[in-house]
């Protein structure tokens, strides 16, 4: 079982609850903006607290009764929309970060593969403002990468992108799906998007409408 | 040009500052993040007592320290018992008193760079592999830099300007706590030295020229590197 999640908390006047066991590949958390999509990413990276559930991915439980994995020590490689990289360090430095970091055995993936299957190579000494926004998507997803995960976590990485971008970014993760072979938890309101992608679909209005019939 | 008396009162305005400020840094910094971060009850207390010395009288903040500072006060009691060393009438005393004045300022430049840290960044790099520690040094502290100078630079200026505490505090000794301003209401107690008086003024004003076209040119920089942190 790739990602087993039975999560809800309460967020302000929302409720979000959401559960969903999926096998391997890439399983698209699909919904409405404002629908608890990021929260639950958040709750799964140990970013945010569950009211009550349990996590577990890959058959390593990150949460449950007398469990909470601080986010350190998850190893999720989570990818945000807004590719969040640090403004104090150049685009080498982001990667680095995260692989210093990864202990020798974590690590599946070299730096130098990385740069070569993002195609990043020429942006390694610029600063994260002067990239385009496929650009810092591509190293955010390096990034990630390079912290050695045991699954990914994408939170609409294409919101930010125009079209051309959008296609460049969804074969990235294509790729990573297909050659890297890491569970994947892909965020998104797009349905053509999803359908494209996806091995799995999990509609998150829907996990929310059976808690509350419980 | 300067006289080595003029000189000397140069060098003991610098070395009290800059005791003071050093001093004053991690306290300032503390007490930032505690404000900025901090949840607690009391909050608003200890952000009310942080800005007391800039709007108090500083002769009243003076007084407090000769009360908490003296051979018999709660602080100066327990310095003399356990070191044997007293501040009253030191430069030391006269640090403190800087220290003091510039707490305020130094606390609000921090804490303005410190709100202004995307937290998001923070929760990135704990995704990361990051403890909260590492996150602190590599992420946090580094983005509140602009602040952290812009404090220094601040702190430097008020303490070279002090007159008020110091005065009531550690008294005015030629050598020991007469410094710049304290030179200068003095030479200005003595008849026909206007020439001291001007020099004293003119270095007065040349140090916080500098100070300020520092403070503009670190936030110029940093407005070039788009880390949102400038603060004045």
């Amino acid at each position: 079982m790739s990602f087993d999640v039975d999560v809800a908390r309460r967020l302000g006047a929302q409720n979000i609850a959401v559960r969903f066991a999926t096998g391997p590949g890439l399983t698209a958390l699909f919904g409405p903006s404002g629908a608890g999509k990021s929260s639950v990413l958040n709750m799964i990276a140990g970013l945010l607290r569950p009211d009550r559930g349990h996590i577990a991915v890959d058959g390593e439980t990150l949460f449950a009764d007398g469990v909470d994995l601080p986010p350190e020590r998850r190893r999720a490689g989570y990818v945000f929309q807004d590719a969040r990289l640090f403004p104090h360090r150049r685009v080498a430095q982001n990667l680095r970060y995260g692989e210093r970091l990864a202990d020798e055995t974590q690590r599946w993936i070299g730096f130098e593969r990385t740069v070569d299957f993002l195609g990043i190579a020429h942006l390694l000494d610029r600063w994260p403002r002067s990239l385009s926004g496929g650009e810092a998507q591509r190293v955010a997803i390096g990034r990630a990468l390079l912290s050695g995960p045991r699954f990914l976590l994408m939170d609409e990485p294409l919101a930010s992108l125009d079209s051309p971008r959008r296609a460049e970014i969804m074969t990235v993760i294509g790729r990573i799906r297909d050659e890297l072979r890491l569970p994947i938890l892909y965020v998104s309101h797009d349905r053509a998007e999803v359908e494209r992608l996806a091995d799995h679909m999990v509609e998150i209005n829907q996990a929310i409408e059976d808690a509350s019939h419980q | 040009m300067l006289s080595a008396a003029e000189w000397a009162i140069i060098g003991l305005s610098l070395k009290v500052s800059l005791v003071a400020v050093a001093a004053t840094l991690p306290i300032a910094f503390a007490l930032a993040w505690l404000l900025a971060r901090g949840r607690f009850p009391g909050r608003m207390l200890v952000d009310a007592l942080v800005h007391l010395p800039l709007v108090l009288p500083p002769v009243v903040i003076g007084w407090l320290l000769l009360i908490a500072f003296g051979r018999t006060g709660p602080v100066g009691g327990w310095l003399q018992d356990w070191f044997g060393v007293s501040v009253i009438f030191r430069w030391t005393g006269a640090a403190i008193a800087a220290a003091v004045m510039a707490l305020p300022l130094m606390v609000r430049a921090i804490r303005l760079s410190i709100e202004t840290v995307d937290r998001r960044l923070e929760g990135a790099a704990r995704t990361l592999g990051a403890g909260p520690w590492r996150v602190f040094f590599s992420i946090s502290l580094p983005l509140s830099l602009p602040g952290i100078l812009a404090a220094v630079i601040l702190g430097l200026a008020r303490s070279i300007g002090e007159f008020g505490a110091t005065i009531t505090f550690v008294s005015n000794i030629p050598g020991e706590t007469r410094t710049l301003p304290l030179a200068i209401y003095s030479a200005l107690q003595v008849p026909g030295s206007d020439g001291e008086v001007t020099r004293l003024a003119v270095i007065a004003i040349v140090l916080s020229l500098a100070a300020l076209l520092a403070s503009e040119m670190l936030a110029r920089r940093f407005r070039h590197d788009d880390r949102t942190g400038h603060v004045l």
